[in-house]
């Protein structure tokens, strides 16, 4: 992604917001001009992110069905419509991670509520201001954040990784059913990356062998940039 | 949240008035049946804003509902004309409500997160413009997580936001649902696609559709600000210039189009703000036929019907609506009008007067 690029109209909203890669995104597409909410549990840290980045903050967590209309509201008001929805806050499951057989059936649900259903309630509660920004013809697209655990059966990370398959397979079936709409989704595998998730996962990597949130930010917001239609992009980043 | 039974669209009934007053009685999963290739839709993509807050009325103590009813200034949330009521919830029918604490300017209300002032009366005990005394996101933050949506006596259980937004609701804009997009679905929209029906969208802010108040009633509706695209004004002059059916999905469809319209049929594209009421001496200069709920005679919403049908086949559609037992209300079943052919000659004759009166 170009330097010098601005998305003085793109309109996105960034779930997790506060942390890792989600911090990252919040902070790169403020920087660039664009108008970003954000969602996150912590109001305090919400409060502190919003008013370092520029950001709208919401509180509210994805994994709680009654938060998601209210987030959705707050998402469209402040922004006046939404291009781009992402994803990204994510629930590890047992920790320390944990083998299936001793995972705790309310911890698979939780990963499953936060990972999978989370994902679903808020897109489709927003497919609604998706579809119209399509039908103005901005182009419109939803990322969900997925994880080579995701395609790869790793001991340990059952709940995570089951959670994040479902995600990836319900977001292939949405992107077949939502062509009609010109609304685009992916799913993008950011990569091991140096964050608080993969720390509880890992506690013993080496920071060093992972990747920077901030490079898989500006990853994931290139393939955005690339799923909107050439004028939309084109209008956002010839905005001075 | 309501039970499965209210929101099992399939169950609901249609009743199909065509443009020579002959009655059919189909159920709305048919709606799609009456659309032909070349049919323009047209749909309010409006959310609804949880919009009822309870809280106290701080000068006397005294518990109050305040209902935001109009917005002062389209999308700025930090004014609104808003109406009250007293203790009590929506199981009350609202001309059964309690009448709030006397009310005056300068007065503060405890709502939840919020707090609000009233700035003045419109000239009614209940009726006030009303004012956030914060900023927008927390306005906005506090609507979300502590208001409810408009409650109806008619349906017991607590409605949530899921229950009053459309499957293609957007921006969170209207005061009650505009219900008659709940018979659209993606399944729906993909299909019309198929079949080269062509669906477009405005955006309009419907408001308070009752009181409980005569006098409040009498003023209904407020004055509701209206977004019109260019993709809908592109799509609504080439149905008209292939003299193509346009559909109205709502009576705010009708507001925003009849309004936005000149005399000459042409619609502009931006906001503009729909006055006062539609009903038996407007012209229409847009719209061919009309989807939406079941009405009562006298509601504004029944008496706009004017525009399109002759008291006659309102009439029998009264009548059919009683012998069929049609469920009125937000979440009841439809009415698919078509213009009655004299209502279409009038109108061309009114446009042709008003031309020539331009020239």
């Amino acid at each position: 992604m170009s330097n010098d690029i601005h998305l003085q109209d793109l309109r996105v909203a960034v779930t997790g917001g506060t942390s890792g890669l989600g911090l990252a995104l919040v902070r790169l597409l403020a920087s660039r001009g664009a108008r970003v909410a954000f969602v996150a549990r912590s109001a305090q840290t919400v409060k502190h992110i919003a008013g370092a980045t520029g950001a709208v903050g919401i509180v509210g967590d994805v994994g709680n069905k009654s938060d998601i209309y209210p987030v959705a509201i707050q998402i469209t008001g402040n922004l006046g419509g939404l291009d781009a929805l992402i994803n990204n806050a994510s629930a590890l499951g047992p920790t320390p991670l944990a083998l299936l057989a001793d995972t705790q059936c309310e911890e698979l649900e939780h990963a499953l509520a936060v990972n999978l259903i989370g994902p679903f309630r808020l897109t489709k509660a927003l497919f609604g201001a998706l579809a119209a920004s399509t039908r103005a013809g901005r182009g419109a697209v939803v990322i969900n954040i997925s994880s080579d655990a995701a395609v790869n059966a790793y001991s340990g990370w059952g709940a995570y990784g089951a959670s994040k398959a479902a995600l990836r397979h319900m977001t292939a079936i949405w992107a077949e059913e939502a062509k009609s709409e010109n609304i685009s989704f992916l799913s993008l595998d950011p990569g091991d990356m140096d964050t608080p998730l993969h720390a509880l996962a890992v506690p013993d990597a080496d920071p060093m062998t992972l990747k920077r949130p901030d490079r898989a930010a500006i990853e994931i917001v290139t393939a955005l940039l690339a799923a909107l239609p050439n004028d939309a992009v084109r209008a956002v980043a010839e905005q001075p | 949240m309501m039970d499965n039974d209210r929101l099992d669209h399939s169950i609901a009934k249609l009743l199909a008035v065509d443009a020579n007053g002959a009655l059919r009685y189909l159920p709305r999963t048919r709606l799609s049946s009456l659309f032909s290739a070349g049919d323009l839709v047209v749909a309010n993509d409006a959310a609804t804003l949880p919009a009822s807050l309870v809280g106290c009325h701080c000068a006397s103590g005294e518990p109050i509902e305040v209902r935001l009813a109009a917005w002062v200034s389209h999308h700025n949330p930090r004014e609104f004309a808003a109406i009250a009521f007293g203790s009590g919830d929506h199981r009350t029918r609202t001309e059964d409500r309690s009448p709030p604490p006397p009310l005056a300017p300068g007065d503060r209300l405890a709502l939840g997160p919020l707090t609000a002032v009233i700035e003045h009366l419109l000239d009614h005990p209940r009726l006030f413009r009303l004012r956030f005394l914060c900023e927008t996101a927390a306005i906005l933050a506090g609507l979300a997580q502590y208001g409810r949506p408009i409650q109806y006596a008619h349906v017991t259980e607590p409605l949530a936001l899921w229950d009053v937004w459309t499957r293609i609701a957007a921006d969170p804009i209207a005061f009650e649902a505009p219900s008659a997009g709940f018979a659209l679905d993606w399944r729906t929209l993909a299909a019309w696609r198929q079949r080269g029906i062509g669906f477009t969208t405005l955006t309009h802010a419907a408001g308070i559709s009752s009181t409980g108040d005569p006098a409040l009633d009498a003023r209904l509706p407020f004055d509701e600000p209206y977004h019109i695209p260019e993709q809908a004004v592109a799509a609504i002059a080439h149905a008209r210039s292939r003299g193509s059916r346009i559909i109205a999905i709502g009576t705010s469809v009708v507001r925003a189009l009849e309004s936005a319209a000149d005399v000459h049929g042409g619609v502009p594209p931006g906001h503009g703000i729909a006055r006062g009421r539609i009903g038996r001496q407007t012209p229409l200069r847009i719209l061919d036929a009309l989807l939406t709920g079941i009405h009562q005679v006298g509601d504004s919403h029944f008496e706009l019907l004017r525009a399109f049908a002759s008291d006659v086949v309102l009439a029998s559609v009264s009548e059919a609506f009683r012998a069929r037992d049609y469920r009125p209300h937000e979440f009841g079943d439809s009415l698919l009008i078509e213009r009655q052919r004299r209502a279409r000659h009038q109108a061309l004759a009114l446009a042709a007067v008003e031309g020539l009166n331009n020239i």
